[in-house]
């Protein structure tokens, strides 16, 4: 198993490689730069500047210094946020995205899986039908709806939480930001849960099980939940990627300090190596995350082999 | 779902009409009460959208400067009770008082006086705002330093409020659906066509080229797709029509593997080979007998495909990179309406079901349409 992983750790290099190169000219292919100011520098200003980032060189020449940074494992210094480097930006963001999203995935998965399995045990009934409409709803309310709703009626209606701000990360304002957060992938969740569980039950090993005279609390949890947690599995692995990197909307709209701001940011400013950075953290991301989904699929399930 | 003597037709005269596999999926789509419900709310949506800013008796950019975020009523503006409070507003600077204000339905009495003669033009201040119109001066006491005038007040109705610059909501949103539903449609139509084609093509040829094809998806798939859009919207400015021809430029990556997909499927059947012998080209074989038989995979994704465009305009818009003043799209208006969300919530709330209830609908109608075209996959 663990040649596997890194075997397809080896395998993403290519990917990721194209990744950058694309990433690297399109942004570079974009008009502007990231020192075109409302009020144009001076010709000379310019120049030393452009000399410093290598802005000036030929973009075969960049591409070829970024590169040989990025293997030395430098990210380079933000072109925009003067003194700090691109490492040091995305290192104080990061810890607070995986933080929420963290805390989001696990809120989806025991309560999305709850409700998912309690809604395939009672299949066809009152419940059920309630609970897919709640899972209907939290899929389709968009999350700068949502959130801006919770805010609304946690927070202004009923005042239980702060409507947004940071407050230096203190609990009560983290609330609300990983409920919005994790809202929409409860509702997936369920709904994928409840979709296999109801396959599952009616599989042969749950037949033999049952036959076996097991306590219903065993099948499920024990054999059931497990098979039917893969097709869960794989929907989370790129969706954990996405919110550990953090969420654009979440973010702007609660004022989190987190990672998902500084890509869009970065893109406007044309911080191109901030940009990059967060490139490369996001495709990074996608494949650990994919790698962990098929590991993970091998636990689930004894018929997956790694070869 | 369907009992057997739903679909014995019998004509007269006895003979059984044979059915299609599409008139089947009709009968399938009909009988299902979501997807009925969702195409009728879509059709109210689309046609409110269409001609709802049309017949509105607002125009989408007028704004009313004394109605900045008034709630939404079923009764009309100004309340009898504000008119006092409006035409002093009106008079601010006209150093009269008012003596006495008799409002009579729309009729408006007003009785000024000064300490220094009154210039008739003041009527002119009181007709700037627009909420006064016909403003006629009735009596003038002889020394001028008391006057009399009438004036007629324009009743506005708001019922879904204004916003923050006093522009009628309604309105807005209903335009903003316009927006809002022409671009996903207009996103979905360019994805289509070069998804379709690029599928069918990959799907056909096979081979190396297939190979090739699908490993540029397969890279295109990786990269983080915001990089992608807010990289177009650099590039496009703020050209919203380009723009969302460039995402559908994006989103076809989905499609063409569905279509190459079916492609393979198909392309083994006699009816191709059939053709091939009669020494049909490739392209028309493409044309003709391929694409049509992928039609139904690709309507239902069709189908799913709008609301995601029309929930990725509204992002980005959200984001303020997308559809920018004075054209407005649903997105907009929630943005603006979570910026208001304490002292104006309906200006989120209104923008917010609009969009929601359009994503509801195409959600059902493309699950109906699923259900419909595919039996199997229920």
């Amino acid at each position: 198993m663990l040649a596997y992983a890194v075997r397809r750790l080896f395998g993403a290099i290519p990917t990721i490689f194209v990744i950058i190169a694309i990433s690297f000219f399109m942004i570079r292919l974009a008009p502007g730069g990231p020192f075109s100011l409302e009020r144009p520098l001076p010709a000379n200003i310019m120049r030393n500047l452009e000399a410093i980032y290598h802005l000036d060189k030929p973009l075969m020449v960049q591409f070829w210094i970024y590169l040989q940074n990025l293997v030395q494992g430098n990210l380079g210094p933000s072109m925009v946020y003067r003194d700090l480097s691109v490492a040091e930006i995305i290192g104080s963001g990061l810890p607070v995205s995986i933080q929420f999203g963290g805390a989001a995935i696990l809120l989806a998965l025991v309560v999305g899986g709850v409700l998912g399995s309690y809604a395939a045990l009672k299949q066809n009934q009152m419940s059920d039908y309630s609970v897919m409409a709640i899972a209907m709803v939290g899929i389709t309310i968009p999350n700068f709806v949502m959130a801006p709703l919770l805010q609304l009626i946690l927070g202004v209606e009923l005042g239980w939480l702060p409507v947004g701000g940071w407050g230096e990360g203190a609990f009560r304002n983290k609330v609300l930001p990983v409920i919005a957060l994790a809202l929409p992938q409860v509702a997936v969740v369920a709904r994928l849960t409840r979709g296999s569980m109801i396959e599952v039950l009616r599989t042969n090993p749950i037949r033999t099980a049952r036959a076996k005279g097991l306590p219903e609390r065993i099948v499920i949890g024990r054999h059931a939940l497990r098979a039917a947690l893969l097709p869960v599995v794989s929907y989370l692995g790129p969706a954990a990627a996405a919110l550990l990197t953090g969420s654009v909307v979440i973010e702007t709209i609660f004022g989190v300090p987190g990672v998902g701001r500084l890509f869009v940011q970065g893109a406007l400013n044309r911080d191109y190596t901030l940009v990059m950075g967060t490139v490369i953290l996001i495709a990074c991301f996608i494949v650990i995350f994919n790698l962990l989904v098929d590991l993970i699929y091998g636990v689930l399930d004894p018929k997956v082999r790694y070869d | 779902m369907t009992t057997v003597s739903q679909f014995e037709q019998t004509v007269p005269g006895g003979e059984i009409k044979g059915r299609s596999l599409w008139a089947d999926a009709w009968a399938r789509l009909r009988s299902n009460r979501a997807a009925v419900a969702g195409a009728i709310v879509l059709a109210i949506i689309g046609l409110a959208s269409l001609f709802g800013p049309m017949l509105s008796p607002h125009d989408v950019g007028q704004v009313y400067r004394s109605y900045i975020k008034v709630p939404a009523s079923t009764t009309a503006y100004p309340r009898e009770a504000e008119i006092p409070d409006l035409l002093k507003t009106a008079l601010r600077r006209s150093r009269a008082d008012i003596t006495s204000l008799d409002v009579d339905g729309d009729l408006v009495t007003l009785t000024l006086t000064a300490e220094r003669e009154i210039d008739p033009r003041i009527t002119r201040s009181v007709e700037r705002n627009a909420d006064f119109t016909n403003v006629q001066i009735i009596e003038t006491s002889p020394d001028g330093l008391s006057l009399t005038m009438q004036m007629e007040v324009t009743r506005s109705y708001f019922l879904f409020g204004t916003d923050a610059n006093g522009r009628d909501l309604l309105t807005r949103t209903l335009f903003g659906g316009r927006i809002s539903l022409m671009i996903g449609l207009l996103a979905t139509f360019v994805s289509l066509i070069i998804g379709v084609t690029y599928g069918a093509t990959a799907g056909f040829i096979g081979g190396r080229v297939d190979s090739v094809m699908m490993r540029i998806v397969d890279v295109l798939y990786s990269i983080p797709f915001m990089f992608f859009v807010i990289l177009l919207m650099v590039f496009f400015g703020r050209n919203i029509i380009l723009m969302f021809v460039a995402v559908g430029a994006v989103e076809w990556l989905d499609m063409a593997r569905i279509v190459r997909g079916q492609t393979l499927s198909i392309k083994r059947r006699e009816f191709i080979e059939a053709a091939h012998a009669c020494g049909v080209s490739t392209t028309a074989i493409i044309r003709r007998h391929i694409v049509p038989n992928t039609l139904g995979p690709v309507v239902v994704y069709m189908t799913l495909l709008v609301p995601k465009v029309i929930l990725l305009e509204s992002f980005l818009s959200f984001l303020g990179l997308g559809v920018q003043e004075p054209m407005t799209s649903w997105g907009v208006l929630i943005s603006e309406g979570a910026n208001n969300i304490v002292e104006a919530p309906w200006m989120l709330i209104f923008p917010a079901t609009f969009l929601a209830l359009t994503l509801f609908a195409f959600n059902f109608v493309g699950d109906g349409l699923r259900d419909a075209l595919d039996p199997k996959d229920r």
